[in-house]
Parts: C-alpha cells; sequence; structure tokens
C-alpha cells in the first residue's frame, strides 16, 4: 500500500506517496522524472546511482524510497547553481574526466561527497573514494586528475 | 519480485511485538543486502520493518574500562572513520575500509553484517578478533551472545523468532596490543573477499612473550572461523620468525575452504598462509609500539589481483 513521504531534493520539499518497495531511484527516475541520476546494476555495485542523502554519499537503488522521509537528498541535478556549473562538473569538463558519461553522475557526487568530509585529499583518498563507481571507459586517470584540481579549486570559488 | 508492506518501529518492544505477530515480516536496517537478495527474488517478505528511527541505536561509546559499545545501526563508514575505533580497534577500521564503496559504507551498519551471517561478512573476521559480544533482545527478555558463537552456517545464526540485536560490546584493548585485517580478493573495492584474515596480538610488557592472540579467518569455512591451532602455537610464546611462519601453516590447516567462483580451495590455503603471516607480523610490530598512520594500514588492509 502507498504511504505518504515528504523529504527535500536539491532544496524543494516533496510531499507525495511511494510504494513500500520502490527505492529512492525508481522515485527519483520514474515518478519524479529527475534522470540525471543513472540505473547501472541495481545492485549497489557500480555507483551510476550515487546520489547524497543528509550530506553523504548513498547508493540510491540500495535505499527504500520510505527509508529516504525526512531526509534531505541532493542529485546531480542540484548542483549548478543557475547557469553556473559546480566546481567538480566544471572540472570535470575541463580535464576531460567524461567519456560515455554514464558513470559520471555518480563520479561527481562521489567527488562531491569526498569534497565534503575531505577538502584537501590526496591522489589515494581520491581513487579510494571513488573506489564504489564503475567507468569502462576512462580509465579514471583523467577523472582523478578533474577531482583533484576541483579540490584545488574549490577554496577560490568560495566554496 | 514479490510486493512487500513497509512497517517501521520507533521502540524496541513495538518492533519485538511487530515481528512476532507475522514471521514474513523482515528487520531492514541499511537495506543494502535486503534489496539486492529481494531483487534476485531469493528473499520474499511479506513486509519489512524498519528499525532506523528507533533512537539510540546508532551509539558509539568508549571507555578505557569497560571498552567499546556498538549500536546495531552504526554505519560501516563509522567504523572506518571513528577516531576512537580506529585507535583501540584498528582491525575493524581496517575491515570497514574494505568493505564495498563508501556509498555502500555510508547505509550498511555493522548489526546488518552481523545477521546476514554471510562466512565472507567484512566486519565479521575483526569483530571476533577483537572479542565481541551481542546484546539480543527478544519477546523472552535479554541475553548476551558471544559473537563467536553467534554463527550457525551461511545466513544462519543463533537470533531466535522476534529477536533483534541491539548493541555489541568489545572489551577494552590490553595494552601492547596491535591487530591488522587483510582482505583478498579479486578487486579492491565492491567484491566479496576470496579470504579475510584478522590477527590481534597482544604481547607481555610490549617485547616479551605472546600473551594473548586472536586468528580469525574468513570465507574459508561455512562461518568465520577462529584459527584455534595456530593460536596455541603462539601463545606464551616469543613470537620469532620461525613460529610465525609455523603458526601460517598451523592455520591452513584450521581452514576449511571450498572451491567456487572466487577461488579454489587450494589457492584458498595458500593466501591464508600468506595473509596469516603478514597479519601476524604487522600486529606483533604494532603491539611493540611501532606506530602505523591509518593510511598505511588501509593499504595494508586492501589485497587485490587487480
Amino acid at each position: 500500500m502507498k504511504q505518504s513521504l515528504r523529504l527535500t531534493i536539491n532544496g524543494e520539499p516533496y510531499e507525495l506517496l511511494a510504494e513500500p518497495y520502490w527505492s529512492l531511484l525508481d522515485l527519483l527516475r520514474d515518478h519524479l522524472h529527475l534522470t540525471g541520476t543513472k540505473r547501472g546494476c541495481d545492485e549497489g555495485d557500480c555507483g551510476a546511482c550515487t546520489v547524497l542523502m543528509q550530506g553523504k554519499t548513498a547508493t540510491s537503488c540500495m535505499v527504500l524510497a520510505l527509508d529516504a522521509r525526512d531526509k534531505e537528498v541532493i542529485t546531480v541535478e542540484g548542483l549548478a547553481q543557475g547557469n553556473k556549473l559546480h566546481p567538480v562538473q566544471e572540472a570535470f569538463v575541463t580535464y576531460g574526466g567524461v567519456q560515455c558519461g554514464y558513470c559520471t553522475p555518480g563520479l561527481i557526487m562521489s567527488a562531491v561527497g569526498l569534497l565534503l568530509e575531505n577538502p584537501n585529499p590526496t591522489e589515494e583518498d581520491v581513487r579510494f573514494s571513488i573506489g564504489g563507481n564503475l567507468c569502462r571507459c576512462t580509465g579514471y586517470a583523467k577523472v582523478v586528475q578533474a577531482i583533484l584540481k576541483a579540490a584545488e579549486a574549490m577554496p577560490a570559488a568560495g566554496a | 519480485m514479490n510486493r512487500f508492506e513497509y512497517l517501521e518501529a520507533r521502540t524496541l518492544p513495538e518492533a519485538i511485538t511487530v515481528l512476532g505477530q507475522d514471521e514474513g515480516t523482515r528487520i531492514v536496517a541499511g537495506a543494502t543486502d535486503f534489496l539486492v537478495r529481494w531483487r534476485q527474488g531469493l528473499w520474499k517478505p511479506r513486509s519489512v520493518l524498519s528499525i532506523q528511527r528507533i533512537p539510540g541505536l546508532d551509539r558509539v561509546d568508549y571507555s578505557p574500562a569497560t571498552g567499546l559499545s556498538l549500536g546495531s545501526l552504526v554505519t560501516i563508514r563509522t567504523l572506518e572513520l571513528h577516531p576512537l575505533i580506529q585507535q583501540y580497534y584498528p582491525a575493524l577500521s581496517q575491515a570497514a575500509t574494505t568493505f564495498a564503496g563508501v556509498q555502500i559504507r555510508n547505509l550498511a551498519t555493522v548489526g546488518g553484517n552481523i545477521c546476514n551471517a554471510s562466512p565472507s561478512g567484512d566486519t565479521l573476521p575483526a569483530l571476533i578478533a577483537c572479542g565481541a559480544e551481542c546484546r539480543l533482545i527478544g519477546p523472552e527478555g535479554e541475553r548476551l551472545v558471544p559473537l563467536e558463537s553467534f554463527f550457525l552456517g551461511p545466513g544462519r545464526s543463533a537470533l531466535r523468532p522476534a529477536e533483534i540485536l541491539i548493541e555489541l560490546h568489545l572489551p577494552p584493548p590490553p595494552p601492547h596490543t596491535g591487530a591488522l585485517y587483510i582482505k583478498h580478493s579479486p578487486r579492491s573495492a565492491m567484491d566479496i573477499s576470496t579470504v579475510g584474515v584478522a590477527s590481534v596480538v597482544t604481547l607481555e610488557g610490549g617485547d616479551g612473550v605472546c600473551q594473548e592472540v586472536r586468528i580469525t579467518l574468513g570465507a574459508v569455512a561455512p562461518t568465520v572461523m577462529r584459527a584455534s591451532s595456530a593460536e596455541a602455537l603462539l601463545r606464551g610464546q616469543r613470537l620469532e620468525a620461525g613460529l610465525i611462519q609455523q603458526a601460517a601453516r598451523a592455520a591452513t590447516e584450521d581452514a576449511r575452504p571450498i572451491d567456487d567462483i572466487r577461488g579454489t580451495a587450494r589457492h584458498r590455503r595458500a593466501i591464508v598462509e600468506a595473509l596469516t603471516g603478514r597479519t601476524l607480523r604487522s600486529a606483533i610490530q604494532m603491539a611493540q609500539g611501532a606506530s602505523f598512520p591509518f593510511q598505511t594500514q588501509r593499504a595494508l588492509a586492501v589485497e587485490a589481483m587487480l
């Protein structure tokens, strides 16, 4: 039976009815049409569906939608401010951290989550932080470079 | 995939009552194991009971006199990053760092990792090596069960119907104790261990004989297990290189591995020997006072083929 669910997504309050077996990913993509968050494996392995929940990264396919009650969720759609990309997005563009693009929203959310916890990561910190994001195109080198450059850029951007 | 109802408990008595009303109700906490098995069609509950909003189950308390109390909802990420856990129970933080990826560690709970009772559960060897005890609460009241005797087989535990794991207790580590967990898996993240080994060593006076040692092996038997004959060789002895080698070989005889997709039994025994020796040698150095920054411990704990 559907239950009422209140939560905040990208700063906007939502109040809706959700089925008990919906994942947060089902809710975002199939019902709210926030399709920036990607469905990869749907079993918590690939990281394509990574979002921030309460400021921490979470695979949205592994969260029951009703467990997100009263929580704050940020998806990749919530990062840019108007036409200005988030410094992590900007760095992925500048340093070529994108090829096919399917893993990109998840990688970007993992990077944003890392920089919230640790604004000055080492390369090893970056590699550990994206261990849960699979990318079959880039070989990760440019992704890692982009995240390190974003970390450098962020204090200057006042973020 | 069956459809299920979503129930929620706000107190423990409420949770126990709800669980007792229908055996088709399954507890969920982080839900990271649940959703995988449900989508695979392996678990078909009529209802899930979320215990996430029961207050107090996510507490971490440490005191030098009584040790560590971990609520069952403490996340794997907290085990990884909590400064007191890193300091006093380093094997537990090391094990947490080898667990899936950050975005799963932020959701998955220590109680869930235990109650799923997988022989390859990443936190289990470290918890058993640290002497963890489980506090269970159910319709007949509370009881304490050593984690070592909690597991009955793959996916099977000592939990009785409508019983809930609410807390873990780990005794304080004696002075001059060192510990290392190493996970060997095909990939360094998001993979299930082929073998995991935790060693916790306490030396008399920091440079003396071995006062106590616990060696636990993951993914080489139907449950996580102690390498008892390896431990017996070391207790009360000076831990010299030859003896460590002997103990590592003994651990391969303690293990009861099988052939599966992640490795053959023979390969697993060889890994047990290598990891037992390696975890013991580092644990001894730490017990002697060598200080390893967490970044170093992390690099030691994650061992992958790729």
